[in-house]
């Protein structure tokens, strides 16, 4: 019998489960999008945290639900949204570094604000890389498939540094977060822009990794503008279709989209954006 | 050109047609200073989309991003100049299901459509709708066709279009709206091949008719 792997036995997943990493960069030209960790600084904060390579892959983990078995000796640590976390039963908090002794359960709840954990392991999830990442883009299908029960997710060698912190604070959401945007290079295509930051925004139910659609009282379309040819896109451009909803790019957008970007959150915020729910409200300030 | 603010770490390069995109992106990319200020450059049908490193300015961006001549967009050689080396030769079976409704959007038969489509280069302008997926400029402007006005649920990997000023190949099965002249054998994305693409940004491309 082979020896086992040292890594993580998945028992149970709730939410989309998926691995993911600091992206697949400079690849526009043939169509692939970066795609890569949703909350861009808790992902990095796990890896840091566990004295991981920069870009080391991790779980992104949607509203708990996730149950894990070591097969090794694992050390382990979850950022993100603040998951009640139990291991073989008994309370951790996030923030913390765990070490999980083989045949120990990691359990993650429904956290109480937020939206996306990142449980990481030291040395990196080793999943087949492509392109240069392990990240699932899930508009393109490309990147490892989403994680199932019965997966064993094995331990990588991306180990940068020792493990210098035990423990940070578990991070905490605000309720309608006021997120700053810079007026977008088509934003004249639409006849009242301004709206974007007079209005509570509400995240819609179809909303997901490749882009937050957002409810309110629709932006109107400039009628006589036409239809715009194809341009590059960003994880945070605020893209307006026809019938004036606002969709807010996320990590796994098209390369290159047809309709007018009007704003384009600043980069710093495009992580609160992730960690917002379906039916939560938000605002914009023009930066 | 126009240079348009794209929020806090891009600049989105606006220009008069699509070979002119072709010519920026390329003059990016080669920029000595690209490689430590650029993450990626995003070529679109106007536009060029430069994306800025972390912690890179747009203004340095501004820096780097060529002065371009306005070019006329009638000219027929604007596509030719700075061809690449890298060419592919890709061989299609001219029997999609819109070769008709194709020469009869153009008035031209369906053999002159055939020899319209491979009489000229093309070339890779960007990319975008899915992996592998190459928009193809500089072809013949007589072929130039509306999209169908009911977009195909699923289009087989294979399948050669018209759409607009553009030709393409479907790299995977998707839903697809272009009309459907022909289809290779020629596999346009393949993970086991560096890259996995196999028209790449810039390179010319070839049509060629086997039966």
């Amino acid at each position: 019998m082979s020896t086992p792997v040292t890594g993580l036995l998945v028992r149970a997943v709730g939410g989309p489960c998926l691995v993911q990493d600091a992206g697949r960069l400079g690849h526009a030209a043939i169509g692939v999008g970066v795609s890569g960790a949703a909350d861009r600084a808790s992902y990095a904060l796990a890896n840091r945290l566990l004295g991981n390579t920069v870009g080391a892959a991790v779980l992104e983990v949607t509203l708990g639900g996730l149950e894990v078995e070591a097969t090794g000796v694992v050390w382990a640590c979850v950022t993100g949204a603040p998951a009640p976390l139990e291991v073989d039963g008994r309370p951790e908090p996030t923030g913390a570094v765990l070490a999980l002794r083989p045949g120990r359960r990691l359990r993650l709840g429904l956290p109480a604000t937020g939206l996306r954990s990142y449980l990481a392991v030291r040395g990196g999830l080793d999943t087949p890389a492509l392109l240069g990442s392990r990240s699932r883009d899930t508009l393109a299908g490309l990147g490892p498939e989403p994680v199932r029960a019965g997966d064993v997710l094995g331990v990588g060698h991306e180990v940068a540094g020792e493990i210098l912190v035990d423990a940070v604070p578990p991070a905490t959401y605000d309720d309608r977060p006021v997120l700053r945007v810079v007026r977008g290079p088509r934003a004249d295509w639409v006849a009242d822009a301004d709206r974007l930051v007079e209005r509570v925004w509400r995240v819609g139910s179809a909303s997901d990794r490749v882009g937050l659609r957002l409810e309110g009282e629709p932006l109107t379309a400039v009628p006589t503008r036409g239809e715009l040819p194809s341009e590059g896109a960003l994880r945070g451009a605020i893209q307006v279709p026809p019938g004036g909803g606002p969709v807010v790019f996320g990590p796994d957008h098209p390369v290159t989209g047809g309709y007018p970007v009007v704003g384009v959150v600043v980069d710093a915020d495009t992580d609160r954006l992730a960690q917002l729910r379906p039916g939560e409200q938000l605002r914009f300030r023009w930066a | 050109m126009r240079l348009l603010p794209y929020g806090d770490r891009a600049l989105l390069v606006e220009l008069d047609d699509t070979a002119a995109v072709v010519t920026v992106a390329d003059l990016v990319r080669a920029h000595p200073a690209a490689a430590t200020l650029v993450a990626d450059v995003v070529p679109g049908a106007r536009t060029v989309l430069v994306v800025a490193r972390p912690g890179v300015t747009v203004d340095q961006l501004r820096a780097i991003v060529p002065a371009h001549k306005h070019r006329d967009r009638s000219d027929p050689g604007a596509c030719e100049q700075g061809l690449s080396q890298r060419e592919t030769v890709i061989p299609v079976v001219y029997d999609g299901p819109d070769l008709a409704v194709v020469a009869a959007l153009t008035g031209l038969s369906e053999r002159e459509v055939v020899a319209a489509h491979t009489g000229t280069p093309w070339r890779v302008a960007f990319g975008g709708f899915a992996p592998g997926f190459a928009y193809l400029v500089g072809g013949d402007p007589r072929l130039r066709v509306p999209r169908r006005d009911e977009p195909r649920t699923a289009v087989p990997a294979g399948a050669v279009g018209l759409a607009g000023e553009f030709s393409g190949v479907y790299p995977r099965p998707s839903p697809g709206g272009w009309q459907l002249i022909g289809r290779t054998d020629l596999p346009l994305w393949d993970l086991d091949r560096d890259p996995p693409a196999l028209l790449t940004a810039g390179a010319t491309v070839l049509f060629e008719e086997v039966r």
